[in-house]
């Protein structure tokens, strides 16, 4: 067990410690040892100012993709989950299979189809182009069914109609508090994927402007390699540090919410 | 105020079940709408354009009818990719969810001693982005600062060599596991939460030690966690990507433009201007992962019975 605690947190370990290093301690001395000079702090004002900035400019892009994609993903994957979960509509059966068919669909085979079809609408190249396929997440919605059967009996959505209010009110006044462990879930894992894709908008876009960290990163790693290079691996490290932190802490703030939204998921299973 | 209220009766209910059908897809309508422009439109769409062909010299493309599905059997570079990942899936997988299986079983038995932090570490790499996770490892395996190449030089020669043409699927299969373990793990480990505590005292009346307990109460709670997880497994196998795609630039001669099927589609589309080819092997691999993802969910159904 601690071997693979050891295995999980070497690489981790050496991002760190390579993230204090200059580009020439990076070549000459070993991995998991401290370079002659601590730059860390260098290291991060140079990742910001470098090439006008365009690292902040990602940053800025990645939380716009995410607040947004993550965002609406968690909004529409709560209201569908919901509606599937408390009401008996025809076609019910018929949204439930498809969502679970898309969810074995392999979103990759998806993309360049996707890519083609946005490029007849003129969307590629355009943040909507990374932006809406964010929005659906189909695991999401099936979380959220799954924990709306649970926690919201339909005896307090029935005294809530007696008192004359509508549904949309009985679902935003008296349901959604309920629910809020399994959102809390959806919207991390949502954040999650929109933080880290790379290979929607690696296809969907090519004006760098408009990357996100993953694609910007790579392309700065890709620099480095060629005739007449002119290698950034310090930035790389040091950008790659940045790009994780937000997330971590996301992880261990929220722990006991998407934790326990995990576990109430299963008990259907 | 709620107390007044009693079960509804029969009529009320037969009421509000016209209400339930407007009100239904009142919720829902929102998510089918954006659901069918981002999976079904493109779905039909790449059907469509997989029934064509380019004409290179004409301009202009001819229907082709299943053309290019038979061009895809008969392709070797295509079924080179697939049987990478084929072995690739034969191999990484079981590695991975048995590591997580363990992981959660150790954590579960409570023995361990701070388990919440084991969870979180082991779960910390799913948190790190693909593409940081594969620049990372590709930096360790290489052999400018890397630590192998600080191994190599501790043992004074190039004995390990991560991204040579014998080592590179490997390296990626390590680089998988690393990301995904933790996650699995959680998946697993929230199975065993659901075992009814009682069920575990009554085993240990019975005279069932921990394997035992493990074996006959706890692994077929965790039988559909398993189902779901190879599920997902077999799916990301399918559509291997991002590492390497992105390890490609370190090696290009050992990790080629075909080295999985989705690369393979990559490139079709954007270096070689093949689209409507690029849909047929996307929809091809679609339907052996739907096909697969299918027959192993079937035959975990079938298990618990």
């Amino acid at each position: 067990m601690s071997l693979y605690l050891l295995y999980t947190l070497i690489p981790l370990v050496w991002l760190v410690i390579s993230a204090t290093k200059t580009q020439p301690d990076l070549l000459s001395t070993p991995g998991l040892s401290f370079g002659g000079v601590f730059a860390l702090f260098d290291n991060i004002r140079q990742t910001f100012t470098y090439d006008n900035g365009v690292f902040l400019r990602w940053l800025g892009n990645t939380l716009l993709y995410v607040v947004v994609g993550a965002g609406g993903a968690t909004i529409l994957a709560t209201a569908a989950g919901y509606g599937l979960a408390k009401y008996r509509f025809r076609g019910r059966q018929a949204v439930f299979a498809v969502v679970l068919g898309a969810i074995a669909v392999p979103a990759t085979a998806l993309a360049v189809p996707t890519f083609l079809l946005f490029s007849r609408l003129g969307l590629t190249d355009t943040p909507l182009a990374v932006i809406i396929p964010s929005l659906i997440s189909p695991f999401g919605l099936y979380l959220i069914w799954v924990y709306a059967t649970d926690a919201i009996p339909d005896e307090m959505m029935e005294a809530a109609r007696i008192d004359g209010a509508g549904e949309i009110r009985i679902f935003l006044a008296v349901t959604l508090r309920q629910l809020v462990p399994g959102i809390v879930t959806v919207a991390l894992f949502a954040v999650v994927s929109t933080w880290n894709n790379y290979f929607l908008p690696l296809i969907m876009l090519s004006d760098p402007n408009w990357f996100p960290l993953t694609v910007g990163l790579n392309q700065w790693s890709a620099q480095a390699i060629g005739a007449g290079a002119q290698p950034i691996y310090h930035l790389v490290i040091t950008g790659s540090l940045l790009t994780i932190i937000p997330l971590v802490i996301a992880f261990l703030f929220l722990q006991r919410f998407w934790q326990s939204g995990l576990t109430a998921g299963s008990v259907k299973q | 105020m709620t107390s007044t209220a009693n079960p509804p009766s029969p009529r009320a209910s037969r009421a509000h079940t016209q209400r339930h059908h407007r009100r239904g897809w009142l919720f829902v309508a929102p998510f089918a709408v954006v659901f069918a422009l981002t999976f079904l439109a493109p779905l039909v769409y790449a059907f469509g354009l997989s029934l064509f062909r380019d004409q290179a010299f004409f301009g202009g493309t001819v229907f082709v009818g299943l053309g290019n599905y038979t061009q895809a059997l008969g392709d070797a570079k295509f079924w080179e990719a697939f049987l990478r990942v084929l072995l690739f899936l034969a191999v990484q997988v079981p590695i991975m969810l048995l590591l997580a299986l363990v992981a959660a079983f150790a954590i579960d038995s409570a023995r361990l001693h701070a388990a919440g932090f084991f969870r979180i570490v082991i779960f910390l790499p799913y948190a790190v982005p693909g593409v940081v996770a594969v620049l990372m490892w590709g930096f360790i395996y290489g052999d400018h600062f890397g630590l192998a190449a600080d191994l190599n030089h501790l043992l004074g020669r190039d004995v390990v060599e991560p991204l040579s043409g014998n080592w590179a699927l490997t390296s990626i299969g390590n680089i998988v596991t690393w990301e995904f373990v933790g996650y699995n793990m959680l998946i697993f480990y929230s199975a065993l939460k659901v075992v009814p505590p009682d069920q575990i005292e009554a085993a240990a009346i019975d005279g069932a030690g921990a394997l035992r307990t493990i074996v006959s109460v706890k692994l077929p709670a965790v039988r559909g966690a398993i189902v779901v997880a190879t599920i997902f497994s077999i799916i990301g196998s399918f559509q291997l990507f991002n590492e390497p795609n992105i390890l490609r630039v370190l090696v290009p001669n050992v990790i080629t433009t075909n080295y999985t099927p989705n690369m393979y589609a990559y490139y079709l589309s954007f270096s070689g201007q093949q689209y409507n080819y690029s849909a047929t092997v996307a929809i091809v691999m679609g339907v052996i992962t739907a096909v697969i993802a299918y027959a192993v969910q079937l035959r975990g159904k079938r298990k618990e019975m």
